[in-house]
């Protein structure tokens, strides 16, 4: 009683200071406007469930957050370019060939741009696909599983950040450098920049059925950095746009020398233009090795495969495959509208915002109104393509989304806000402060034909004083804001995890009724699979050690093991033979020096255990199973490498 | 000053709802006291699940028992063995001992089973170790009955 005579008076008072602060936008330190009607526009019920999933990318973390909108609920981190030794991802047997590039065995990557597939320019929540910028790859999660099926490494690349920007029926990902290199590599000065240093782009075929991905095609293109992309849709279908800077091919002090020009280009890339020089058989082959990892769906195990050509075209010997559109100021984001007609640019280094028009673009095109050629690429003119300018009165502008009702939201990072503005008309509607130095935006279903116009979330640089503050380093800020009215309202602030660049959602009841409870264990193809304790045992070839082994709660079998030999390796195949959900077993042994493996049910993972000293170890169930989860455990004795010692293994023999 | 007996007014129908809200809610709890266990006066022999009828044995159908084992054999062996207790009971002579509607509901809806029926509940109180949900459909949980029938001939009237 005493808490609710306290409510009582709390709640007036709350209500008298929210109305009495004014618009909230002066209020550098909090921001939302009235916290009550906020936290219940946030607040999920305890059982409840979240209206949008979110995936957000981890950035420097190299891995996928996946949250709840609107509560910013984190329910699971998806690994995929980094190990994760928690799920022993890139530790056991089966994860490890998912990290296999032509540089060898790569355990972190930089993961940037999550974009989920589509169908007809709509979200269909099948898959999910994410950049890895630092050594080029892009992957692929199965948003039935939640788990990366599929990484492929692009080669003659580097830097891979203007990616993956899907086409409007997934038919590509694609890949562009942000770093210009010698392509094919080569052992040359930097000073020769200008002379040996070129940009490629890559268009990465996904198969419809499966959503197995390839290498189709790359394009050679001028030594630019190519910075970021986005697929055309509705009448633009068929083009890619990507932004580029540093069109004055600087190579040392980037920040100065490639701020030079008042204008870069958009490079607009017509795809369906490509495959009919590629079907005509206009390109070259040439020999570039890349990885290729896929999960097998049987066994669950990755197997990577090296391919050796790929088809380049260069751009400046196939007209009409390649234009560039002058855009002011160091183009960062580029956006193209829900209605496919507009292509915006953001000049990072500007104020304003610069929107091309599709179909004066092809106007300019088919009047072969050139202002100029660069490298062998018409360049158009840029009052002939420009559809307007968007004076925004911020600094800074990064990237655009929209509503899918003629509202477009860009964020600017030096003037920390998210700038409202009408499609069409190109007037400022409203504004917001980001708490601190916006990146990225996201509106669910973003980059798509349909967005869902229901929130929009700022993933910001800066944090400063959001939190608790946790000694230097900092969790990144997000703020999710409402725009299903004329003013956004700023509702919830939330951490997240690594460092997220782009984040990309969709509504839940795309993807939840497909999500996988358990793998079957008939279907599990698993060479050390067993498919019942009958079949557990241990078996020895040579300095191997095979232990086929089942996880059922609350045992292994066999939980006793003897004649391991100081020396041997020891592989540890365990087989979970639950068929419920939600029922992982954990298998960790002491000693081992790389991981635990979890075991979803009806799966096996393997992990190696090399024993180097004399003893009696070990092993336990990791994942609070059941009542009788302490009890999960067993030993292995390791005797000298000279013993005699027979193998024997067994469970509940005394 | 209209302005502040505005806030007053909405001040006061807040703290209204807030309170009578709260008293509601003690109310309720008072009538409803939680956490103690009425059991069901009659507990059916056929236990809590799908399965609702008697199940009627015919003659031991060959087909039915080899699937019976193997799923037996994949799917139950890890905990159970038909002549000695495992992880949970042996299970040779279960059907002296239950209604085979019973056995299948525990085998289809274990869950349900060890918070709700008054023997599954005891069994889980003995053995401690969770009957595992191992998602079998009802053919083949039927499958493991028959096999086990045919395993105990004193079973299969």
């Amino acid at each position: 009683m005493k808490n609710l005579i306290k409510l009582c008076l709390l709640l007036p008072a709350l209500v008298v200071l929210s109305s009495c602060g004014g618009s909230g936008s002066e209020n550098p330190t909090k921001g939302a406007l009235n916290s009550n009607d906020a936290a219940e526009a946030v607040y999920v019920a305890p059982g409840e469930y979240d209206e949008f999933y979110e995936f957000f990318s981890g950035g420097y973390n190299g891995q996928v957050s996946v949250v709840g909108l609107p509560s910013g609920r984190l329910f699971r981190r998806i690994p995929v370019f980094s190990v994760d030794a928690e799920k022993g991802y890139g530790f056991d047997e089966e994860t490890k060939a998912m990290l296999n590039t032509t540089h060898g065995f790569i355990p972190w990557d930089d993961a940037h741009h999550p974009k989920l597939s589509q169908t007809n320019g709509e979200i269909d929540g099948r898959w999910l696909f994410i950049n890895g910028n630092n050594t080029p790859r892009i992957a692929r999660i199965d948003l039935t599983t939640f788990e990366t099926a599929e990484i492929i490494e692009i080669p003659n690349s580097a830097g891979n950040h203007s990616s993956p920007y899907l086409t409007m029926n997934s038919e590509y990902v694609v890949a562009g450098t942000r770093f210009s290199v010698p392509i094919p590599q080569k052992d040359v000065s930097i000073e020769t920049y200008k002379e040996n240093f070129q940009g490629m782009i890559s268009f990465i075929s996904v198969q419809p059925e499966d959503g197995n991905m390839d290498i189709a095609f790359q394009i050679l293109l001028p030594g630019f950095d190519y910075d970021l992309a986005s697929s055309g849709k509705g009448p633009s279908h068929g083009w890619t746009f990507f932004t580029t800077y540093n069109t004055e091919k600087g190579r040392t002090l980037k920040e100065a020398t490639a701020s030079q020009n008042d204008k870069d280009f958009i490079a607009a890339i017509n795809w369906k233009k490509a495959e009919e020089f590629i079907a005509a058989g206009n390109y070259e082959e040439w020999d570039s090795e890349y990885v290729h990892n896929r999960v097998d769906e049987g066994s669950h195990i990755a197997i990577s495969e090296t391919k050796q050509k790929v088809k380049v075209l260069n751009a400046a010997n196939c007209p009409g495959m390649v234009y560039f559109l002058p855009t002011p100021k160091s183009p960062h984001g580029v956006d193209v509208s829900p209605t496919g007609e507009y292509i915006v640019g953001c000049g990072k280094l500007s104020a304003d915002l610069t929107v091309h028009s599709f179909s004066k673009m092809m106007t300019a095109i088919n009047a072969e109104s050139f202002e100029t050629v660069v490298d062998g690429i018409p360049v158009l003119k840029y009052e002939e393509v420009v559809a307007g300018v968007v004076k925004s009165g911020g600094l800074g502008p990064l990237h655009t989304e929209f509503d899918g009702e003629g509202n477009a939201y860009t964020s600017f990072f030096i003037s920390s806000e998210v700038v409202k503005w009408n499609v069409g008309t190109w007037e400022v509607i409203d504004r917001v402060p980001s708490y601190y130095s916006i990146g990225h935006l996201s509106i669910p279903g973003g980059g798509s034909m349909k967005p869902w116009r229901q929130y929009l979330i700022s993933m910001n640089k800066i944090t400063k004083d959001r939190y608790l503050p946790t000694g230097p380093e900092l969790a990144h800020s997000a703020q999710l804001y409402d725009i299903t009215g004329d003013k956004m309202r700023l509702l919830l602030d939330f951490p997240t995890d690594g460092e997220p660049h782009y984040a990309q959602g969709c509504p839940a009841d795309l993807i939840k009724p497909n999500s996988k409870k358990f793998y079957k264990l008939d279907e599990n193809t698993h060479p050390y699979a067993v498919k019942s304790e009958e079949d557990v045992r241990v078996e020895r070839e040579g300095k191997n050690v095979h232990v086929y082994m089942s996880s059922i709660r609350s045992h292994f079998a066999p939980d006793n093991i003897e004649g391991i030999k100081v020396g041997d390796k020891v592989y540890w195949h365990v087989t979970n033979l639950e068929q419920d959900w939600d029922t992982p077993h954990g298998f960790a042994m002491m000693g081992a020096r790389n991981s635990e493996t979890l075991i979803m049910p009806g799966l096996t993972k393997t992990l190696v255990w090399e024993p180097r000293e004399v003893g009696v170890f070990p092993f336990y169930c990791t994942d609070f199973c059941s009542a009788l989860h302490q009890e999960m455990q067993g030993y292995v004795r390791v005797s000298p490498a000279s013993s005699d010692v027979p193998l024997k293994w067994s469970l509940g023999e005394d | 000053m209209n302005k502040l007996f505005l806030f007053f007014s909405i001040a006061c129908i807040t703290s209204l709802t807030a309170c009578s809200d709260g008293e509601d809610e003690a109310a309720q709890s008072e009538a409803e006291p939680m956490e103690i266990y009425t059991p069901k006066a009659k507990a059916s022999p056929l236990g809590i699940g799908p399965i609702t009828e008697e199940v009627t044995f015919g003659t031991v159908d060959p087909a039915m028992v080899a699937e019976g084992e193997a799923v037996f054999t994949q799917m139950c062996t890890a905990c159970h063995k038909l002549d000695k207790r495992h992880v949970g009971p042996a299970l040779a002579d279960v059907l002296e001992r239950r209604n085979p509607a019973w056995v299948m509901n525990m085998i289809l809806n274990p869950e349900v089973m060890v918070k709700e029926d008054p023997v599954a509940k005891q069994l889980f109180a003995e053995y401690l170790s969770p009957m595992a949900n191992q998602n079998l459909t009802v053919e083949q949980a039927r499958a493991v009955v028959e096999y086990i029938r045919q395993y105990n001939p004193q079973s299969q009237q």
